[in-house]
């Protein structure tokens, strides 16, 4: 597959097909197969194939949160010296609490903050509970290299439709 | 959220079992979903019959592939805006009727709109957050993404 153009026609078609959700058919591979115009081994292995490449990061269900009560969630943000936050980053991402750990270059002069953990819980007291760990693995592993942070807790979800790639 | 909640207790241990099992790697096989019953017990219509009710009760927000677009050419940017309460309502309109916003959420701080931006190119990104200010009539602050350390859902029911 070309380099440049890792996405070709049909692997954009097979991705429209899919983004809304695999078919609850007993062979969906068949089922997606014929909307794309590919047979269903086809379908398997381009889709093994993007896992390869990443272009999928995996093939599962996402269970909903606030179903299952798990209702606060809080963006923790953490202003880390730049040269323990990758080491810090890694920690943090592995804890079982955190779905998402990124870096992302602070906004100064008002936003400070470089490292980005979502963090849910089934309360708010929970959730700032899970903070005071990353708080507190932070100053035992860098004592020092945490300069500020702060919690942004969500208060309504205003939209959530994940991907949607236009035709 | 409370209808949503109870939906939860409702939930029996082989729900859970099966919700466990499909947070990890669906199985690209020719049955996929007699695999994975035969992983829990179950038989395949059962799991297909289960996987349709969780989907139905919104227990499961979404089953099927996680596309990670900038391995594909495309881009994803977190977005943040100030927004005044008195703009509130038209801004969340004019921001949530756009396909680039992937997902949205109100937060409590002097920041009060965060957005995911989920574009075809990276050029979109900019041009996209552009014409929202020129829309809405306030700044759109981009929090590009300089390194992923986790992304992942670990929600053991």
């Amino acid at each position: 597959m070309d380099a440049r153009d890792p996405l070709d026609a049909i692997d954009r078609r097979l991705i429209l097909a899919t983004q809304d959700g695999l078919p609850l058919a007993r062979d969906p591979w068949a089922v997606v197969g014929e909307q794309v115009g590919i047979g269903a081994d086809e379908v398997r292995a381009r889709l093994q194939a993007m896992l390869e490449r990443g272009v999928v990061r995996r093939i599962g269900a996402v269970p909903n949160h606030y179903a299952l009560g798990v209702v606060a969630n809080g963006m923790s943000v953490w202003d880390v010296a730049d040269a323990v936050i990758d080491a810090a980053g890694e920690r943090i991402g592995a804890l079982p609490f955190v779905t998402h750990c990124y870096r992302r270059p602070r906004a100064l002069p008002d936003w400070p903050y470089n490292l980005f953990a979502m963090v849910h819980g089934r309360t708010r007291d929970e959730v700032l509970a899970h903070v005071g760990k990353i708080r507190a693995l932070l100053d035992a592993e860098h004592p020092g290299a945490l300069a500020a942070s702060d919690v942004l807790f969500s208060s309504a979800i205003l939209k959530k439709t994940g991907l949607r790639l236009r035709n | 959220m409370r209808e949503r909640s109870a939906a939860a207790a409702d939930l029996d241990a082989i729900d859970r079992r099966l919700i466990n099992s499909l947070q990890g790697g669906f199985p690209l096989s020719e049955r996929p979903y007699a695999e994975v019953g035969a992983g829990i017990g179950l038989d395949e219509d059962e799991v297909l019959r289960r996987i349709g009710r969780l989907l139905a009760d919104g227990v499961l927000s979404r089953f099927g592939p996680m596309f990670q677009i900038e391995r594909a050419g495309g881009a994803f940017c977190l977005a943040a805006m100030e927004v005044p309460e008195a703009d509130w309502a038209r801004v969340v309109e004019q921001v949530n009727r756009r396909p680039e916003i992937a997902h949205n959420y109100r937060r409590e701080h002097h920041l009060n709109m965060w957005f995911v931006l989920a574009t075809g190119h990276p050029d979109d990104i900019g041009r996209c957050a552009r014409e929202i200010e020129t829309e809405t009539g306030h700044a759109v602050r981009l929090f590009p993404k300089e390194r992923e350390y986790f992304v992942g859902m670990k929600l053991e029911v």
